[in-house]
């Protein structure tokens, strides 16, 4: 493995965990019960460490954060999408954190540059992916408000989740299986929170491709420039 | 863990040597007696109602506080300035939704609901604290919660700690424990603004300028002014005066303010020999008073924001409600290992 | 109980293998599964455990402060019960 394909997937990988966090930190003050304040900020800080861990690999963590234009960021589409209503949140989850388990559990088995962040990191995701699950069915085979909810955030986020297996330069995974993982369980999950696999296309038809090559949709822009704005505006500043 | 119902229904089971005294005086006793000798009233321990009601008026306020104070300080979290404050942020106000909850809790002990408490806030029933009702502006308003608000809020709680209420004593042992970080965190966000351009130390002064008389507020009315003081004092759920306090807080930033290179905006803080304490000047209480009476920069806006986050949350707690009906194991206790 | 009023549970944690559970507080849950992982979130956010039992506060039956002395008082008078009661010779260990 080249340095430079190790800084392309560190850059996707900790490009995704930033931006989730941040996602997830807007909704900090107005979460729907007190105790989903304290879970919801406790994926955030999960997020943030490795966004952190991972970006230092690559460079200075705040230059990175905070210096470079939308186009070079790689993240996935899926994760810079707005939180909408918490549906939207739990489904963002359910889809993010089941590709991030099952891929963090590959990268720690597969040993190589990721391995030591990928085996601590698998702990904390596999609770997060458990709190999507348990949302999901709650959501799902709640209410009817709630289950007609879910059923429209789960068939509104399903198109950028074909993105997820798209291969990284530099990670040692198996994506065909990945995928076919990944199906299984939202798959699963879903039936049993009575919902169904959204019918579609998983991606969009634009053949420039998309987050993993710096094509982000619209509100990841205004994401940004709220995220850099302080920063920006002192340069060379510390904090 | 026990309502007050629940209480007073068990408290006619055994009769004894109470009858012939008369059962309320007995109890009255009993109740001065434990607190005279600094032991701890709990749950389902006869109690005076207005004690109870002291208590249910005071946690709740704590709670309502902690909630609210969340937002001016959530705030910044999407533009804080480096991936290291971002974290730190978020951890802190994530600790002030769990200090929320450990407070709302000690609050049910006394036999009053969270539902009824939130009711409560959301009607204006209920106060929160009104330093909340002031904006942050900039970022050193972070750090400025952090020295000033949080410095403040300490030295109001850790006397909190020996409360004669068990409940709320244990919940502020706790929440004094975490909260440790918090005030340090604001320091050293200042120091390293008072350090760094001359842009930055600017925002940090300002930020001090702003916050620094609120703070002072915070300690509540002067003592022959505070119409709770004096049996709070007596109930040991308090055990320092407002000024007290205050005149403590100011002891200690002083010297602070020094260290960080910053100016506290009162030209007559001075250093009294014969006092032994620092004389500071006169504290507007007509703004306080405003604040408190819902004219502050931001009461209706944290207001309606905690109102609208419960509203939108409704669906939400309803579902998971409908889904435990739905699946009858939630009657069971259920036990977790964890890695 | 209205529709979204979660009921109360009391959450115990054992802080380290070897040590008992131990109360920490209470919170509000829909149910046991999700009332397991707010308390996960909301009393080990310092890694304060490595285990949890929540119970449903309306589970617990508990003694009346009133009854007190009948509960507790005859076991104060039981001094044989405890070992500082007997007299040993100085010099005998072990014991």
């Amino acid at each position: 493995m080249t340095a430079t394909v190790a800084t392309t997937a560190a850059l996707a990988l900790g490009d995704d965990a930033l931006v989730l966090s941040h996602r997830l930190g807007e909704w900090v003050g107005h979460a729907p019960v007190l105790e989903e304040e304290v879970a919801l900020a406790n994926i955030a800080l999960d997020l943030l460490g490795q966004a952190r861990f991972l970006l230092s690999m690559v460079g200075d963590e705040d230059e990175l954060a905070y210096l470079r234009e939308e186009r070079a960021f790689t993240n996935l589409q899926l994760v810079e999408q707005p939180n909408g209503d918490f549906a939207h949140t739990i489904a963002r989850q359910l889809y993010f954190s089941t590709y991030q388990h099952l891929l963090y559990a590959q990268l720690a088995a597969a040993g190589g540059v990721f391995a030591p962040l990928a085996g601590k990191a698998v702990h904390e995701v596999a609770y997060h992916r458990d709190h999507a699950e348990q949302w999901t069915l709650r959501l799902g085979d709640g209410t009817d408000v709630s289950h007609e909810r879910m059923r429209r955030a789960c068939t509104a986020l399903w198109r950028f989740t074909g993105e997820l297996f798209q291969p990284v330069a530099g990670l040692d995974v198996d994506w065909a299986g990945l995928e076919t993982a990944w199906l299984e369980s939202v798959g699963d999950v879903l039936r049993r929170a009575t919902l169904t696999l959204p019918e579609g296309p998983r991606s969009g038809a634009w053949s420039a491709g998309a987050g993993r090559q710096g094509l982000h949709t619209e509100p990841f822009g205004r994401m940004l420039a709220e995220m850099q704005h302080l920063h920006r505006s002192h340069p060379g500043a510390s904090w | 863990m026990a309502t007050a119902a629940a209480h007073r229904a068990a408290g006619t089971l055994m009769h004894g040597a109470a009858d012939a005294i008369g059962e309320a005086e007995a109890h009255q006793r009993a109740f001065d007696a434990a607190v005279a000798a600094d032991e701890r009233i709990e749950p389902r321990d006869w109690m005076p109602d207005a004690y109870r009601a002291t208590l249910i008026r005071q946690i709740a306020q704590h709670a309502h506080s902690e909630i609210i104070g969340m937002q001016p300080e959530a705030n910044w979290i999407t533009r804080a300035p480096s991936l290291r404050r971002k974290a730190i942020l978020l951890a802190k106000v994530q600790d002030e939704a769990g200090h929320g909850l450990y407070l709302y809790s000690a609050a049910e002990t006394l036999g009053t609901s969270r539902e009824e408490l939130l009711d409560k806030l959301h009607s204006g029933r209920q106060k929160y604290s009104s330093i909340f009702n002031y904006p942050t502006l900039t970022w050193a308003d972070v750090g400025a919660i952090g020295w000033l608000v949080d410095g403040a809020a300490i030295t109001n709680q850790v006397p909190l700690c020996r409360c004669s209420y068990g409940p709320y004593a244990r919940a502020m042992v706790r929440i004094c424990k975490e909260e440790s970080f918090h005030q340090r965190q604001g320091y050293e966000l200042l120091l390293t603004l008072s350090r760094g351009t001359p842009e930055q130390h600017a925002m940090a002064q300002d930020a001090v300028d702003r916050w620094w008389w609120p703070s002072l507020m915070m300690f509540g009315p002067p003592d022959d002014a505070s119409q709770h003081s004096a049996q709070s004092m007596a109930w040991k759920i308090k055990r320092h005066s407002n000024d007290e306090l205050r005149q403590r807080f100011v002891d200690i930033c002083v010297p602070q303010a020094e260290s960080l290179g910053l100016t506290l905006p009162d030209p007559d803080l001075k250093w009294n020999e014969e006092r032994g304490h620092y004389d500071f000047g006169a504290i507007d209480w007509d703004e306080f008073r405003e604040v408190l009476k819902g004219n502050g920069p931001c009461n209706e806006q944290r207001l309606s924001r905690r109102r609208q986050a419960h509203e939108e949350g409704a669906w939400v707690r309803e579902a998971a409600a409908a889904h435990a009906a739905k699946h009858s194991n939630h009657a069971t206790g259920t036990e977790g290992e964890q890695a | 109980m209205t529709d979204t009023d979660w009921p109360l549970w009391e959450v115990f944690v054992r802080s380290r293998r070897g040590l008992s559970h131990t109360h920490a507080g209470s919170l509000h849950a829909p149910d046991a599964e999700l009332a397991l992982r707010n308390a996960r979130d909301l009393y080990t956010r310092r890694g304060e455990g490595v285990s949890i039992w929540v119970v449903p506060s309306a589970a617990i039956t508990a003694s009346s402060p009133d009854e007190k002395d009948p509960f507790f008082a005859p076991s104060a008078d039981k001094p044989y019960r405890h070992p500082t009661f007997y007299e040993i010779p100085e010099g005998v260990k072990h014991l």
